[in-house]
Order: C-alpha cells, then sequence, then structure tokens
C-alpha cells in the first residue's frame, strides 16, 4: 500500500455502469517522510474518506478484493484513513497536530 | 517474496471492515547487498514484526491471503521474521544495520 | 517464468504457517547471458537448489498455488528447477563449463 492526501473528487455522469455509486477520490501520492510527490491516482473510496485526508490505498487486482469493487473495472482502492505514523520512533504525520 | 526492512508504524482506526486489529507498517525492500531497493511502502503484518526488523514481504493480491480475512484490499503483507539471510557469504540480517 | 541466480539463504524461525518447513533462497534474475536484471527476491525452494546455481524461477500467484496444492498460500516466487544449460543464438550457459559463454560468438 502507499500513503497519498484525498485533493479532491472526480464527477464523471458518463461512466462505465459498474462504477455507479462509487465515489472517485483524487489522491496525491505522499512519501514515507510526507513529502508530496507529482504522482496522481483515482481510488475508490471504501471508508468514507474526504479531502484533506491521509488516506492509505491499495492497486492492483488486490484493489478488487472489497465488496464495493469486486468484479469491477477498479484497479485503486483507498483502504484506510491514518491517523499518524511514524519512522524509526520519529512521528512523521499526525492528524489531530 | 522480498526482503525488507521495517522502519515505522502507521495508526489507522477508520479501515476496510476486514482489516481490524492487523498491523500497518513501513517498510523498505533491500537487494542482495541490504541496500535499498525501490520505493518503500506500507504493509499489513502478520508476524509480529516491528521497527528494525528484517522481515520477508509479499506483494500483489497474494498479500491479502496472508490475512486473518483474506477477501480484503491489501497488496502488501509482511510474512515472516528473518532472523538470519546469508547473501554472498555476508549475513544481510547482522551487518544491514537496524532502524 | 525467468532465470536467475541463488545467492544464499533466508532464515525466518517466525513465519506464516504455510512457509513452515520450506526452504527459502535469496535469487536475482539473470538475462539469459547472466547479467543482472530486475529485482532480488526470496523465492521457495521447489528444486534443492544451492547458493551458487542458476535457477528456473516462477513468480506468479497462481502457478505457486498450484505447485504448494494450497489455493490459499500467500506465495508468488518458486524455485521450478536448477538449470543445467541455456542455448540462445548467440551465448550458452553451461553450468559445466563456466564462462563458456561467449566461445559461440
Amino acid at each position: 500500500m502507499l500513503i497519498g492526501k484525498v485533493i479532491g473528487s472526480v464527477v464523471a455522469t458518463q461512466k462505465d455502469e459498474k462504477l455507479e455509486g462509487r465515489k472517485l477520490l483524487v489522491v496525491q501520492v505522499h512519501n514515507h517522510v510526507n513529502k508530496p510527490l507529482d504522482q496522481y491516482v483515482v481510488a475508490v473510496d471504501s471508508v468514507q474518506a474526504g479531502p484533506g485526508d491521509m488516506v492509505l490505498y491499495a492497486t492492483g487486482s488486490s484493489a478488487r478484493q472489497t465488496t464495493l469493487t469486486e468484479g469491477r473495472p477498479c484497479d485503486a482502492v483507498v483502504m484506510a484513513v491514518v491517523d499518524s505514523w511514524d519512522l524509526g520512533g520519529d512521528n512523521v504525520y499526525e492528524k489531530w497536530a | 517474496m522480498y526482503l525488507a526492512r521495517v522502519t515505522g508504524r502507521v495508526v489507522a482506526t477508520q479501515r476496510y471492515e476486514g482489516l481490524a486489529g492487523v498491523a500497518l507498517q513501513w517498510i523498505q525492500p533491500l537487494d542482495e547487498d541490504g541496500k535499498p531497493m525501490g520505493e518503500a511502502l506500507v504493509a499489513c503484518s502478520v508476524v509480529s514484526s516491528g521497527p528494525g526488523d528484517m522481515v520477508t514481504f509479499v506483494d500483489g493480491r497474494e498479500a491479502a491471503l496472508a490475512c486473518p480475512t483474506t477477501f480484503v484490499p491489501v497488496d502488501a503483507a509482511i510474512v515472516g521474521f528473518v532472523e538470519q539471510a546469508v547473501s554472498k557469504g555476508v549475513d544481510l540480517a547482522r551487518v544491514a544495520g537496524g532502524a | 517464468m525467468f532465470l536467475a541466480e541463488v545467492l544464499g539463504t533466508v532464515v525466518t524461525p517466525v513465519q506464516i504457517p504455510v512457509l513452515d518447513g520450506e526452504r527459502l533462497l535469496i535469487v536475482r534474475p539473470l538475462t539469459p547471458d547472466g547479467r543482472r536484471t530486475g529485482k532480488t527476491r526470496v523465492a521457495l525452494d521447489r528444486a534443492s537448489a544451492g547458493t551458487g546455481d542458476r535457477v528456473l524461477v516462477v513468480d506468479e500467484g497462481n502457478s505457486a498455488r498450484g505447485i504448494l496444492q494450497d489455493p490459499k498460500a500467500p506465495v508468488k516466487c518458486v524455485i521450478l528447477g536448477v538449470v543445467d544449460y541455456v542455448d540462445t543464438e548467440t551465448r550458452v550457459y553451461d553450468h559445466r563449463r563456466p564462462r563458456a559463454g561467449k566461445a559461440s560468438k
């Protein structure tokens, strides 16, 4: 999994019917030291994440292993909202700070 | 599977329902010399590993099969705690350093 | 599947039960003429390979689960065989004649 920040959502009226009712989030990838990268992913939300949230997302066929995405054309899914993380004992990100 | 070093911990209370109780950890994949190989990523741990430990992890859909609930959106899972990893005659678990 | 060189062994006293009793080896993928390519992996040994051997490796879940005969095994990377030699148009690897690689040029 990788971590990224939800910077928006995608609205598409005309889309594959299997994506109906799925919330699509635009996620900007951050690396392990919380540096934003010039890399973006559109992921289906499975945990009620919202704009500004730091989230964990899974990619590839793993992304279809949720009740929301099974059998659907989806290769990235947000599977957790991150509260905090540390590296080598040092706090890197704190949601409530 | 790949070799990796656990470098940190991730806390996430709001998560996909099947993932309750699974530890999430930052890992840095390692090459045959114990040097970083590629970018760090977050993996589920099912072997009570912790920061500084050398581990093996599996990626892709197979990673979910290592979790307590197997139908979960997981693409990386730590599956073994490495005590010794001899490569080119050198034990990487001893010389490559901890966190 | 790909060709690889066995560089060493891994010992994991704490692991998922599926790996119990399996031998784990560090493998480095190689091109047919012996150059390093791709990422270094840890593979289950199902061919009694040893350090220094050139081996045939599969890194794909369905195949691995078939070999282990366990539909739920979280395993992808398995050593299937020890390579005796590789014939290509220009180069040959032959474990019986090390460094024979460039002879047929």
